[in-house]
């Protein structure tokens, strides 16, 4: 036993507690749709019966009419970024090497853009307006997961007209 | 008819990016006390608690309202928890006041706090999910494209951003209780800090802060205190989806019904003109731009030019975060709060290096979540 009283040393600052958490997730009927829509390689969103938005990825109603989205579609595989952040910040459990672009993407058809990782160009060369196209897994290696989608690339066609894009930011 | 309802103490830690000196009970009690005491009221005068945060996945402190209730003098006495994401701390405030304002309560004492050095608010805003790439970076790699956007749409000079986070940091200065007091800050300093998200760089950002928030709200009849009381002369809360088509996330549908709102209950019809001070949750240096625009103070698309004449400037005519702001002082849940508190100040005269001179009016907002969850308030130093 030490004679030193608790005084002499002291409050105890910090105690590290690592917590570690796996949950389940039931992604429901119109989520299933999409998710399966990535096990194939595509797409899938729906379009509201009343404002005529396609939402992507499918999500059963819309927000802004609160009816159900009964139609699917299939988007296509290119889009275009409507803006952009080159994420430049190493966090705890970071599976991307930084610099990376993170990008808005805006797929043809759609009236909704998402999140999008964006390779095969200088972080410095990314633009607004610019035309990506996704890279998927192989054939062999897709799941119901956005891990299908290996990134987003230039897909070498002219960048699209900010008229066409700017009531999407 | 609502009860007249005023701010009569207000209370507030030194926030700084550790305190390692308190728990979280402690942090949260040093800033309830110092409400107290401006109140010149004890614990016993108090009808009920209402406390906020952000989420409990931060410091990994599940339900802490129900570990903080002894230390926030609550047990026997009703307590509530709100969480609205970064706007919690005005939320929070809110709820408060609305429990006088229903004459439910005479006295309760609204709390908020973060403990950002127990905490990985990064992680915790990043943790990976079935339906989405693993991209976000924090909330700094939600809001940079925006940024963008923003700066896109509005044709802005880039060295806006700038001044925004040399005037907030300069205004510290003059506040006690800031965390960051950058004696030398300068547009070059801040053009030369690391690029994070960019455009965004580091000293366009907030800190990380420990911290906490407390005020006593009152009826009408039972107003004490050693300064004169603040009065609510009007508040509002709006909400909207994260995902929409059409969703503007520069100029939000949902901070512009909040303003349109809570303008309506105080009589306001031109906010520059009307208000003497205003205390904007402004995280990354371009939303003070951007909620200049949303909250009526200028034209669309001119926000930035009102920040460049200097009008929000301390000593401007409509000076915008005197207290140095969220970009001097981020305990999360805590930073809604000390917008509402900070104008409560104002107008009660009590800001001493950063007060506005004869300032009677005041907005405080807050916004949280990704520019979904806004709530404000409107205080003055005559009744309503």
């Amino acid at each position: 036993m030490s004679d030193e009283t608790t005084e002499d040393r002291g409050p105890v600052t910090t105690l590290a507690t690592p917590i570690r958490l796996d949950f389940d997730f039931t992604p429901g009927i119109a989520q299933s749709k999409f998710l399966r829509g990535l096990e194939r390689g595509k797409f899938m969103g729906q379009r509201c019966p009343t404002c005529g938005k396609v939402y992507v990825p499918s999500r059963g109603s819309c927000p802004t009419d609160g009816v159900p989205t009964t139609e699917d579609v299939e988007l296509a595989n290119v889009g275009t970024v409507t803006t952009y952040c080159v994420v430049n910040v190493p966090f705890a459990g970071q599976s991307i090497e930084i610099p990376y672009i993170c990008a808005q993407v805006l797929l043809d058809g759609a009236n909704l853009s998402f999140m999008g990782l964006i390779q095969e160009i200088p972080t410095d060369q990314i633009r607004m307006g610019m035309r990506v196209e996704a890279v998927w897994v192989e054939p062999d290696e897709l799941t119901p997961s956005l891990a299908s989608v290996r990134y987003f690339r230039p897909n070498g066609e002219p960048d699209a007209d900010y008229e066409t894009y700017k009531e999407y930011l | 008819m609502a009860e007249r309802c005023a701010v009569i103490g207000v209370g507030q830690t030194h926030h700084k990016s550790k305190r390692e000196d308190v728990s979280i009970a402690g942090l949260v009690r040093e800033a309830a006390k110092m409400a107290l005491e401006d109140a010149d009221l004890t614990w016993a005068d108090i009808d009920a608690v209402v406390i906020g945060k952000a989420p409990d996945m931060f410091e990994g402190n599940m339900m802490p309202e129900l570990y903080l209730a002894p230390a926030l003098g609550a047990v026997g006495k009703p307590m509530f928890r709100v969480h609205t994401a970064g706007s919690v701390g005005g939320s929070t405030a809110l709820v408060a006041a609305h429990l006088v304002k229903s004459g439910i309560h005479k006295r309760v004492l609204t709390v908020a706090y973060e403990k950002q050095s127990d905490s990985d608010a990064m992680w915790a805003l990043s943790v990976p999910q079935p339906f989405a790439a693993p991209l976000l970076a924090g909330a700094g790699g939600y809001f940079a494209p925006h940024i963008r956007a923003y700066m896109r749409r509005s044709g802005a000079p880039e060295y806006i951003g700038r001044m925004v986070a040399v005037k907030d940091r300069k205004n510290a200065m003059r506040n006690p209780y800031a965390h960051l007091h950058l004696a030398d800050i300068d547009m070059k300093m801040v053009e030369d800090s690391m690029m994070l998200w960019d455009p965004l760089r580091y000293l366009e950002a907030c800190p990380s802060s420990d911290g906490a928030a407390a005020m006593v709200l009152s009826s009408e009849d039972a107003v004490s205190g050693h300064y004169p009381p603040a009065w609510i002369h009007g508040t509002a809360m709006r909400s909207e989806p994260t995902m929409f088509a059409g969703r503007d996330q520069i100029n939000p549908q949902a901070g512009r019904d909040c303003s349109a709102d809570v303008y309506a209950q105080a009589g306001i019809t031109n906010p520059r003109e009307q208000f003497d001070v205003a205390e904007v949750y402004v995280p990354f240096s371009w939303y003070e731009p951007m909620w200049l625009e949303n909250l009526g103070f200028c034209e669309l698309g001119d926000g930035w030019k009102l920040t460049e004449s200097g009008a929000t400037a301390f000593d401007g005519d409509i000076p915008w975060n005197a207290s140095g702001g969220v970009l001097s002082s981020n305990p999360i849940g805590a930073s809604g709060m000390l917008r509402f508190l900070e104008v409560a100040m104002q107008v009660r005269g009590q800001a001493g290096e950063h007060q506005v001179d004869g300032a009677k009016l005041a907005l405080g907002q807050a916004y949280g979540g990704g520019s979904q969850f806004f709530s404000m308030w409107v205080v003055g130093s005559d009744k309503p």
